[in-house]
């Protein structure tokens, strides 16, 4: 049973990843339409990030935790102003193409840097050990992440569904002319609306150089079951992608125990079967 | 789809005109002096030829159905393994073996189709790409393709029992009469009263249904083919290279069939044939700086989105006014 539920621990830690990425690719999404194959890079950066305050500047743990997202956010508003707007008004296509282009020479740049083997991230003082719950061991760190990260997809959701800031982002989804003409500024609003996604992905990789080890190319799989993680929950729900996020990372968990040979591919299986039933995902509505 | 990714004009059949037809030959001579010139290596012509089959596959999708699948590699890596299982295990002749890879890519293509054209844009993308990771994990982990070693010692054996395709000179005019055809074929289809609705898709879907196409099934066929096509290529390519690896059927390949598209020129018959030569050669000549060939593919990529839409074929036929 011990394996059974730290198989459904390491679930519920990646399911913690996937919906923090997902999230960010859906807020993303909403505002600008186009799917950011950065993403996994950007999350990748986070990790570095952090390892540099840690190994040049001394700062730890949670100053990267604080620090990693706005660097990185600052970066992707940069990228969005010089980028991404020149190519809002083409086919949405080209958004993915330009994306996996940056995806392409930030992975290639890192690997020249620090070659393909990762370096250790250790875990913060305050956080290590565990305790012992009686059925199974569970390490501070991972109850830590898993806590931490629904409280950050709650608190976006809260702030985009429930506040008058997101009402103006969604109305600025829906018809962002509309939006501009009552005087709010909505190229502003996309320029900050893609920092804050790509800060997302920052801090998921902040949060993941502790577990996995900081290395170039740690986004770059990983995002793709995130796609799929996306296409299951529907492209058009905040809610849906986190929830799809934690209950697909569970799946694998439980896959991992019972059908080991079927944990990598469980993902895009769960993603075809939804496809059949519902071609919008499960929270989507029809475009 | 916005006529931003298409500029099909109405025109003649592309072939059945004296230009058309002088641009074919044209190519089909070039290609076949080139290995007499001793400038370039026969094996690299033919490996770009393989790739160039490919991305011609991959064209008909993206640039007459405006459907960007970012999963394409599963067919040439379908293809490619199969075709060299069936020679290295089966011990099927070349002809069959070229065959059974296609046969193979056609079915999974059928499958995955059926699964991804029910979304469009970049859903269809990321639902490509997701399958195709998939496909990749069952390559990885099925017995008969040796994991991370692949299939290797392909025999080559006779084709159709007559062209003995281990010497290197009827192995390169095979390649390139296998590479013609599958070319043709395509140009055959986009000129057809299907490749017309194909286009009517892409530019305006919601007109092409209630004019009463349905339009599911039109890019579900146009998708089967591409990724026989696709397939074949690979099929091809395990021929060519006797071996068939892992590397055909990852994402980054399926990225490089993107960018080659791209580079030529979407939507353009030469285009993925132009594209495909230059990155062949680019990953080619390259080699040498390791990881930066990776980074140069992104900056060609970002360049090509922000300025060169239309491709190298299509600015020059926009210069030209053709």
């Amino acid at each position: 049973m011990a394996a059974l539920y730290g198989q459904l621990l390491i679930g519920l830690i990646n399911g913690a990843f996937y919906a923090l990425l997902s999230l960010g690719l859906a807020v993303i999404f909403g505002m600008l339409n186009i799917i950011n194959f950065a993403h996994g890079a950007f999350y990748m950066m986070g990790a570095f990030c952090a390892w540099f305050l840690l190994h040049r500047f001394g700062l730890n743990y949670w100053w990267a935790l604080a620090l990693c997202p706005l660097i990185m956010g600052l970066f992707g508003a940069l990228i969005e102003r010089t980028l991404l707007r020149w190519i809002s008004s083409l086919d949405h296509i080209y958004g993915l193409l330009l994306t996996f282009g940056l995806a392409l020479i930030i992975q290639g740049v890192f690997l020249n840097e620090f070659g393909s083997s990762g370096m250790p991230y250790g875990i913060p003082h305050a956080l290590s050990g565990g305790r012992n719950l009686g059925f199974m061991f569970l390490p501070n760190y991972r109850a830590w992440v898993i806590g931490f990260s629904i409280v950050v997809c709650f608190a976006t959701w809260f702030g985009i569904e429930r506040t008058r800031w997101g009402a103006y982002l969604r109305a600025a989804t829906e018809n962002p002319e509309l939006v501009r003409a009552f005087g709010i500024n909505v190229p502003r609003m996309i320029t900050l609306t893609y920092g804050f996604g790509v800060a997302l992905a920052a801090l998921a990789g902040v949060m993941a150089a502790p577990i996995d080890q900081v290395r170039p190319l740690m986004g770059a799989d990983f995002i793709i079951v995130v796609f799929a993680v996306v296409v299951v929950g529907g492209m058009g729900s905040i809610a849906g992608s986190i929830l799809a996020g934690f209950a697909l990372g569970v799946i694998e968990g439980l896959t991992k125990y019972f059908y080991p040979e079927a944990s990598s591919t469980i993902v895009f299986v769960v993603m075809a079967l939804v496809l059949l039933a519902r071609p919008a995902g499960l929270f989507g509505r029809t475009a | 789809m916005s006529p931003a990714l298409g500029r099909a004009k109405p025109r003649l059949p592309r072939l059945a005109n004296w230009s058309g037809g002088l641009g074919f030959a044209l190519m089909a001579l070039a290609l076949a002096v080139l290995p007499l010139t001793n400038l370039v290596y026969p094996y690299f012509i033919m490996e770009a030829l393989c790739f160039a089959l490919f991305a011609c596959a991959f064209n008909l999708l993206i640039g007459y159905a405006g459907l960007l699948s970012f999963g394409h590699a599963m067919f040439l890596g379908t293809g490619g393994y199969l075709c060299a299982q069936a020679a290295t295990a089966w011990g099927l002749p070349a002809g069959l073996a070229l065959s059974t890879g296609t046969a193979a890519a056609a079915l999974l293509g059928l499958v995955v189709g059926l699964l991804s054209v029910r979304r469009q844009g970049i859903y269809f993308a990321m639902i490509t790409l997701a399958l195709a990771q998939m496909v990749y994990f069952f390559f990885l982990q099925a017995p008969f393709t040796h994991g991370e070693d692949g299939i290797q010692g392909v025999p080559q054996g006779l084709l159709f029992g007559l062209f003995d395709l281990s010497n290197q000179t009827t192995l390169y005019y095979a390649t390139l009469v296998v590479f013609l055809a599958g070319f043709l074929f395509i140009v055959r289809v986009i000129d057809s009263p299907f490749g017309e609705v194909l286009k009517g898709v892409r530019e305006n879907e919601s007109r092409m249904i209630s004019l009463g196409y349905k339009v599911d099934r039109y890019k579900l066929l146009a998708f089967v083919l591409s990724a026989a096509l696709a397939g074949l290529a690979g099929a091809l390519k395990a021929i060519v290279t006797q071996s068939a690896s892992l590397t055909d059927a990852h994402w980054t390949t399926s990225g490089d069939v993107v960018l080659m598209t791209l580079v030529g020129g979407m939507g353009t018959i030469y285009g993925p044939v132009v594209g495909a030569f230059v990155i062949v050669a680019m990953q080619q000549y390259l080699a040498q700086f390791g990881q930066w060939v990776t980074v140069i593919q992104g900056l060609v990529f970002v360049a090509c989105v922000l300025l060169f839409r239309r491709g190298i074929v299509g600015e020059v036929a926009r210069w030209l006014r053709l």
